[in-house]
């Protein structure tokens, strides 16, 4: 075959992303899954994997909570492609988050009261932001947080007097809940901070995604006039969505401005924005758990890779992406499913 | 307004030259994107790294020519034979490999494999041209320059910004609307374009045609970095910073639309050079609220066609 008409050449790839509506099957990314039974203990296990890891290496703590702050804000990501869209903006709310850190850390002095203002402040800004870009959808949308991201990105770094430009701004060490740490216990801290955060925002997550809210973010992607007709304000799910997305990226910058301790404006850069669609597709779009493994895959391979292959590192995380797209459609969490659940979704 | 323009009337002519020239590349790369969308539907984010390429490609050949002794004239072919190897080489390779497994799935999945192109190629070119700037100008100081007369001042402005880009982009946006409209490859094409699978069914070969925009595409990306190559000098990042330009164009533009790309890099070119030169700080953010202002009027683009809701 010429292979001329290539929408129906793929059904098998189409329906495991999917989902098959038809047969009330679900994919991976629907609640009647058995995965969704044992995703509980899956996600003990690997954090009591990641913990063991920290203890085990060290120099493991820093990129295992870095890694946890990317997955944190890679979950607004997923909450996204259930509706169907792409941002390929997002790292303007961990840029946000990082930069409150960064500018309220010496008046605001406690790490605890930092994250909360950095989620409100995120959230607010998704808020504005979200009630135009969610008028659009695919390729606009896309687009348009993209544009946004870009404009943040070159105020942060043009306003020099402000933002001390490409220079970025040191973060020092705050105190965590009114306790001035010494920066072995900080890192810790910051660790168990984000752990312990990463596992509530999953839980939470993965009760909305359970709720008819969450339902109907997939209704966005199948067929959003449908969802109307039935009284659904599709805008309104996507804005709820979009809200929550820059509030969990906010949290997530502002983990990565306490573990970096320094922050830039490349965080903002669009290619940010790519890494966190990158690591919600390695890890799989599937349950609130596929983002965390995708973030601990992605930051493990670049951490190597840019070790033993100081230019070649994104040439090596490319091609990774590349053959987890074309031969792990589901991702890492799609594998899991596949080992753990011994059919193929 | 009159004094105003006493004072910055020179600065303003400069600004209105600079931005036909920089509007003149946005519209090759940003246009090479458009068609390669309508076609494929693929948003292809590795668009930019072949302009990088086909910048970094022409200025190898350049100094190539130079050093075997070629005189300076030579560099000027050498630039769109530069562009038409990198479409010709790396178009085929691509559509071939990568994107020919990609199509009709999910958009984010056809994304993300441009995605990781772009990484690939961002670092094949790190590792091929290394990151120091390379600089070659032969054929912009070949042309040399003209003195305009503007506002009672005269502004030397050199003649490959002021003829040679600009040319370039209208000799494209003609030829590319001649071809596609007055060609049976181009008719062809639109016909693609439009409703694949009533092309198909009439006979058309769809991974054929595939294959040509594709590669055209590159190739005019390519040729839009190997006409900015005299005029600065190169360095890794270049075709990230493309890469976004082309994509507000073509989204304010509308999708699948060459005229309204002209128009949109037009806009655009001018608006960023006008902000270079009066407002510094907003030259990068110019392009984005065009970019918005458009798309809070006409959701679909400037020239887009809305599309029907599907129940």
């Amino acid at each position: 075959m010429s292979g001329p008409d290539h929408r129906s050449a793929n059904p098998p790839r189409e329906a495991s992303l999917r989902g098959d509506p038809g047969t009330g099957r679900g994919g991976l990314d629907r609640p009647r899954h058995p995965m969704r039974k044992i995703e509980p203990v899956l996600a003990i296990l690997l954090a009591a994997a990641l913990i063991a890891a920290a203890i085990a290496a060290p120099w493991l703590r820093f990129v295992l909570t870095i890694a946890l702050a990317k997955g944190i804000a890679v979950l607004g990501i997923m909450l996204l492609l259930r509706a169907g869209q792409v941002s390929f903006g997002h790292a303007l709310y961990v840029a946000f988050g990082a930069y409150i850190v960064a500018f309220l850390a010496p008046k605001l002095n406690d790490a605890v009261v930092l994250l909360a203002v950095a989620a409100v402040g995120a959230g607010l800004l998704g808020l504005v932001i979200g009630l135009f870009v969610t008028r659009y959808r695919q390729i606009f949308f896309g687009m348009l947080n993209l544009a946004m991201s870009m404009v943040f990105y070159s105020l942060l770094e043009k306003l020099y007097h402000i933002t001390k430009g490409s220079d970025g701004i040191r973060v020092e060490i705050p105190p965590v809940a009114g306790q001035v740490l010494d920066r072995v216990a900080y890192e810790w801290t910051i660790f168990g901070i984000a752990l312990g955060l990463a596992l509530v925002l999953g839980l939470l997550l993965r009760l909305y995604l359970a709720s008819p809210m969450g339902e109907a973010l997939a209704g966005i992607k199948t067929r959003e006039t449908r969802l109307e007709f039935m009284g659904v304000p599709a805008r309104g799910v996507l804005l709820s969505a979009y809200v929550i997305s820059a509030v969990v990226g906010g949290i997530g910058g502002a983990l990565i401005a306490m573990t970096s301790r320094h922050v830039t404006p490349l965080l903002a850069y669009w290619t940010g924005s790519g890494e966190l669609v990158f690591i919600a597709i390695l890890g799989g779009a599937g349950g609130v758990l596929g983002p965390f493994l995708g973030a601990a895959a992605y930051e493990l391979v670049r951490v190597y890779a840019a070790a033993s292959f100081a230019d070649a590192w994104q040439l090596i995380l490319g091609s990774v992406l590349l053959l987890v797209i074309l031969f792990a459609p589901g991702g890492l969490w799609g594998m899991a499913a596949r080992a753990i659940g011994g059919r193929g979704r | 307004m009159a004094e105003w323009f006493q004072d910055n009337g020179l600065l303003l002519g400069l600004a209105l030259l600079d931005g036909l020239s920089s509007a003149g590349l946005i519209f090759l790369v940003a246009v090479g994107l458009n068609l390669v969308f309508g076609v494929l539907r693929i948003i292809n984010v590795a668009h930019g790294s072949l302009y990088a390429i086909g910048a970094y490609s022409a200025a190898s050949i350049g100094i190539f020519l130079a050093s075997i002794g070629l005189p300076g004239w030579a560099s000027i072919p050498a630039l769109v034979v530069s562009a038409a190897l990198v479409g010709a080489v790396l178009g085929p390779l691509i559509e071939r490999l990568l994107l020919r497994r990609i199509y009709g799935q999910e958009e984010v999945v056809q994304l993300l494999v441009t995605f990781a192109l772009f990484m690939i190629l961002e670092d094949v070119q790190k590792l091929v041209w290394g990151v120091q700037p390379i600089h070659h100008d032969t054929a912009m100081t070949l042309l040399g320059t003209i003195d305009i007369p503007f506002a009672g001042d005269v502004i030397p402005f050199t003649n490959y910004q002021l003829f040679m880009l600009p040319g370039f982009a209208i000799v494209t946006l003609v030829g590319l609307a001649w071809f596609l409209r007055r060609t049976l490859t181009g008719r062809v094409i639109v016909a693609v374009t439009t409703d694949r699978e009533a092309a198909t069914a009439m006979g058309i070969d769809a991974a054929r045609i595939y294959l040509l925009t594709f590669s055209f595409g590159a190739a005019l990306a390519a040729l839009g970095g190997a006409l900015s190559s005299p005029t600065a000098a190169l360095v890794p990042g270049i075709g990230a910073q493309t890469i976004v330009l082309s994509f507000a164009v073509v989204a304010t533009a509308g999708l699948g639309q060459i005229e309204g790309a002209a128009l949109t890099s037009l806009m655009m070119g001018l608006g960023r050079s006008i902000a270079v030169y009066f407002e510094p700080e907003l030259e990068v953010v110019v392009p984005y609220i065009i970019m918005v202002l458009v798309l809070l009027v006409r959701p679909q683009g400037l020239f887009g066609v809305a599309e029907t809701r599907r129940v």
